[in-house]
């Protein structure tokens, strides 16, 4: 009995930890789809932007952990706003097809980048001293890492939700989500909000990338790798839901833990399954709008 | 001529006009000759032939239900990889002869894209999009993981194909070039008489505006997943062939890079004229058989290039080059 | 009393907390020739989108020639005669006029899910939807693509689509939307033209018209039915003109 006590609380501990980094990845995509509605294929590419900048940073110039991850976002942040505004922009609101065939095409030239830049290897990432190691909870231990990752997830979350709730900006792109036409005729500048969301988004994905490089790998082929991970998370959550995806990605994070734990024979494929059922079930995600 | 005379000679030239929309072009013929000759200029190229002959129809087979239905798949590989390892594992286990092969391999895949169809095409837009990325990283992970019966990551091997019609498999793969050669055209044929029949029509009008459709009385559901059904059979066709002629099934075939690579051909050639796959094809397999050659990486960054390049600038491929090109020249004259 | 060609029963549709159909109860006789109005977000189209299919309601019944066709799915309600035209046209733009009305005479032929033969045979389907475009006035646009007609005249199209369907039931939303009131005429002479036997139910802002091609009028005030009756009793209406302030009042 204890055994299973035990199992689970790993699951759940594990499972968490996997939720908060696949959260902070797709949130922005979660909001790129719902306010621009645009297929971003290719947003893994910033996750792993930012996972590559923080973890060559620390590794080869021996740069601090909390400057080396910032460096990554902002590195992230940077890079979306021409991306942006040169190329998405020239889509907005074109054939489906299209935009998933530009992004795709985004994450084919990242990859050969990526492993250009940095060779095909995964990058080696070592949590600094602080957090490395093992903590003691109640009567067990857990790695330090993880728990951070949890904690840090969960302050972030809170952060993002309060800044969309109370600040102006927030209530901008809930008004844009809802209705973009009816945002414009109230005055809101929608062309520079999108930027703006969309470099947010980036950032928050380099963030999750940097900061989730223990669980998720970061090589060359992280986005194309991930992309179904990502994607499931939106699309469950609902697109240009913010609450929906973290609920996503609690269950999907638990979920995949729990059944490579249980019956690794089967690997990802329950997961699937299970996202096709959800998605029979209720099309537009469990928090989706119209 | 009375003007009652005339106006039915109008009448019936408009009528005549759009009955013979059907007829064979003269222009048709062209791939065909290329290919044929093709056999005797590039001796040495077979092998790569057929395997470009046998992705044309796996590219045709996308095109009907992206070009003429419009569904956006990112999964189309399920059904290839479906009919790959189905003709490999009865070649495998004893069973080595091939056009038989095919058939219960374009059977396997028929009843992966019914059963899949029936679930996915319920949906639309993004989640529709992602549920066909699901289906096809589902067989993955199942093809992956069941590695005693495929072979997992390192491949299905022992594969023991029988002569087809008499004919063994050569080592300069003639065989494989006529085998690939002629099960496309044969494809092709059924291709283009459901692409001009009532059914093929109608699914243009579910492209054009599937909520009229409705309006007018029109299955939909029913028309896309007959479509999706046979154009599921027909990759699996496809799939077959590539793993009866190299004698060798690995779970690329079943992954997203294929399923992408497929969507990149048939958009470099223009998706819903039937012909695309015959462009871009063997563009893109040529030019990746020379990129391999000097350096795997940079194929992937300039295949990405391209495809960016493509869509902000010529979205409709070759076709809409060609059609632009065509329309100039005729303003010239 | 004999069936009505179509008929809801306490027809109710809420998005949310927003009541779009409230409880309307509407008879449309055959060979009717009935009016739908009311001022802008009244629920008329909602109403017709409900009626035909293409909206589930929360709450009510639809009969069409005395059959409940309720949970029918809209292509069926179509085989069965109920035939709608769009306010906003919706045609297959990419494809030919003569093709537009050709996949509309086919479904009801029941000839569109023939996949062995080429739709080129058919000269039957063809001939009649040329016949179509003849008597609407378009046919010598007939190869062209729908994008390059000028709006009234897609409009026309989109009629000649909705008699290829031979409807016992056709509502016509808007007909007259948005085309030059030069080209209206035509439209309202095909619209008098049309067979005596189907039950027309319109839609329509344009009072000239109404009151024109009207024998009877429902007022859609707000999801609910206000008041129904003959186009003189409607005009003289204390309510209805209430409901039209500032609108130009009918003689």
């Amino acid at each position: 009995m204890s055994e299973i006590v035990a199992a689970s609380v790993s699951i759940l501990f594990h499972g968490l930890a996997f939720a908060m980094v696949l959260y902070l990845v797709s949130v922005g995509l979660s909001v790129t789809m719902g306010l621009m509605g645009f297929v971003n294929l290719a947003h893994g590419v910033f996750a792993a932007l930012g996972g590559y900048i923080a973890t060559s940073l620390m590794t080869q110039m021996g740069v601090g952990f909390a400057p080396a991850v910032a460096a990554g976002v902002v590195t992230a942040m940077v890079v979306s706003v021409p991306l942006e505004r040169l190329l998405y922009r020239r889509l907005y609101g074109a054939d489906e097809l299209a935009q998933v065939l530009l992004t795709v095409g985004l994450v084919f030239m990242s990859v050969a980048a990526g492993k250009f830049l940095w060779g095909p290897l995964a990058q080696p990432f070592h949590p600094p001293a602080a957090l490395s190691g093992q903590i003691e909870l109640g009567t067990r231990e857990f790695p330090t890492y993880r728990s951070f990752l949890i904690v840090a997830g969960a302050v972030l979350v809170t952060a993002l939700w309060l800044g969309l709730e109370r600040t102006r900006f927030g209530a901008q792109i809930r008004a844009a989500v809802d209705n973009r036409r009816m945002a414009q005729s109230v005055g809101i500048n929608t062309s520079g909000l999108f930027t703006a969301a969309f470099a947010l988004g980036s950032g928050l994905a380099a963030l999750g990338g940097a900061l989730g490089a223990e669980i998720l790998a970061i090589e060359p082929a992280y986005a194309l790798e991930h992309l179904i991970y990502f994607l499931i998370v939106v699309s469950v959550g609902g697109l240009g839901s913010i609450r929906g995806p973290f609920f996503a990605a609690l269950l999907l994070g638990v979920a995949d833990t729990g059944f490579k734990y249980l019956l690794p024979e089967f690997g990802a494929f329950f997961i699937y399954a299970l996202t096709l059922v959800v998605l029979l079930w209720r099309p537009r995600g469990l928090f989706g709008y119209a | 001529m009375t003007a009652e005379a005339a106006t039915h000679v109008t009448a019936a030239s408009v009528v005549d006009a759009f009955a013979r929309r059907h007829r064979f072009h003269w222009a048709e013929a062209l791939p065909w000759i290329v290919a044929i000759g093709a056999f005797f200029v590039f001796p040495d190229y077979l092998a790569l032939g057929a395997q470009i002959l046998a992705t044309i129809l796996f590219g045709l087979s996308l095109d009907l239900i992206l070009g003429y239905a419009g569904i956006v798949t990112l999964g189309h590989a399920a059904c290839f990889g479906t009919g790959a390892y189905v003709a490999g594992l009865l070649a495998a286990h004893g069973w080595g002869e091939p056009v038989s092969g095919l058939l219960i391999a374009a059977l396997a895949a028929a009843l992966v894209g019914f059963v899949s169809g029936a679930v996915v095409l319920r949906t639309q837009g993004l989640t529709l999009l992602m549920l066909t990325l699901v289906v096809a990283t589902m067989l993955y992970e199942a093809a992956n993981k069941a590695n005693t019966i495929t072979g997992g990551a390192d491949g299905l091997s022992g594969m023991d194909v029988w002569p087809v019609l008499g004919f063994h498999f050569d080592l300069y793969g003639q065989t494989a070039y006529w085998y690939c050669l002629v099960t496309l055209f044969l494809c092709w044929l059924i291709a283009r008489c459901i692409v001009h029949s009532p059914f093929g029509r109608s699914l243009t009008g579910i492209r054009e505006n599937e909520r009229r459709m409705h309006a007018i009385g029109s299955p939909v559901f029913w028309r896309r997943l007959t479509i999706y059904t046979i154009a599921a059979a027909l990759a699996g066709i496809s799939g077959a062939l590539i793993s009866q002629t190299t004698q060798f099934v690995g779970l690329g075939v079943l992954s997203f890079d294929r399923s992408g690579a497929i969507l990149i051909m048939l958009i470099l050639g223009g998706v819903g004229w039937l012909y695309g796959a015959f462009i871009g094809v063997p563009l893109y397999m040529i030019m990746q058989d020379r990129f391999a050659a000097v350096d795997p990486v940079y194929w992937y960054f300039w295949i990405g290039l391209i495809l960016v390049l493509v869509v902000v600038f010529a979205p409709s491929g070759a076709y809409g080059l060609g059609d632009r090109l065509a329309r100039a020249l005729r303003r010239r004259a | 009393m004999s069936a009505a060609a179509l008929e809801t029963r306490a027809l109710s549709m809420s998005f949310g907390a927003l009541r779009v159909a409230n409880a309307i109860d509407f008879r449309l006789e055959p060979g009717a020739r009935h009016a739908l109005i009311g001022p802008n977000g009244a629920g008329k189209t909602t109403f017709v989108n409900l009626v035909t299919g293409a909206l589930h309601p929360s709450d009510g019944q639809i009969y069409l020639e005395g059959s409940d066709v309720t949970a029918l799915p809209q292509a069926q309600r179509v085989k069965r005669g109920l035939v709608r035209t769009f306010q906003i046209t919706a045609l297959f733009r990419g494809l030919s006029v003569l093709e537009n009305v050709t996949l509309a005479v086919g479904e009801r032929l029941g000839t569109a899910s023939d996949l062995l033969r080429p739709s080129g045979r058919r000269r039957a389907v063809i001939e009649e939807a040329f016949a179509l475009l003849e008597r609407l006035g378009i046919a010598d646009e007939a190869l062209r693509p729908v994008r390059e007609l000028a709006y009234g005249r897609q409009r026309l199209v989109e009629i000649a689509v909705a008699l290829g369907l031979r409807p016992k039931v056709l509502l016509l939303d808007e007909p007259a939307a948005g085309v030059p009131s030069s080209e209206t005429g035509t439209i309202i002479d095909m619209i008098e033209q049309l067979p005596a036997e189907i039950a027309l139910l319109i839609i329509e802002h344009d009072m000239d018209l109404v009151f024109r091609l009207a024998r009877r009028i429902t007022v859609l005030v707000q999801g609910a039915v206000l008041v129904e009756g003959a186009p003189e009793a409607i005009a003289a209406d204390p309510r209805v003109r209430q409901v039209y302030l500032g609108e130009r009042e009918r003689a």
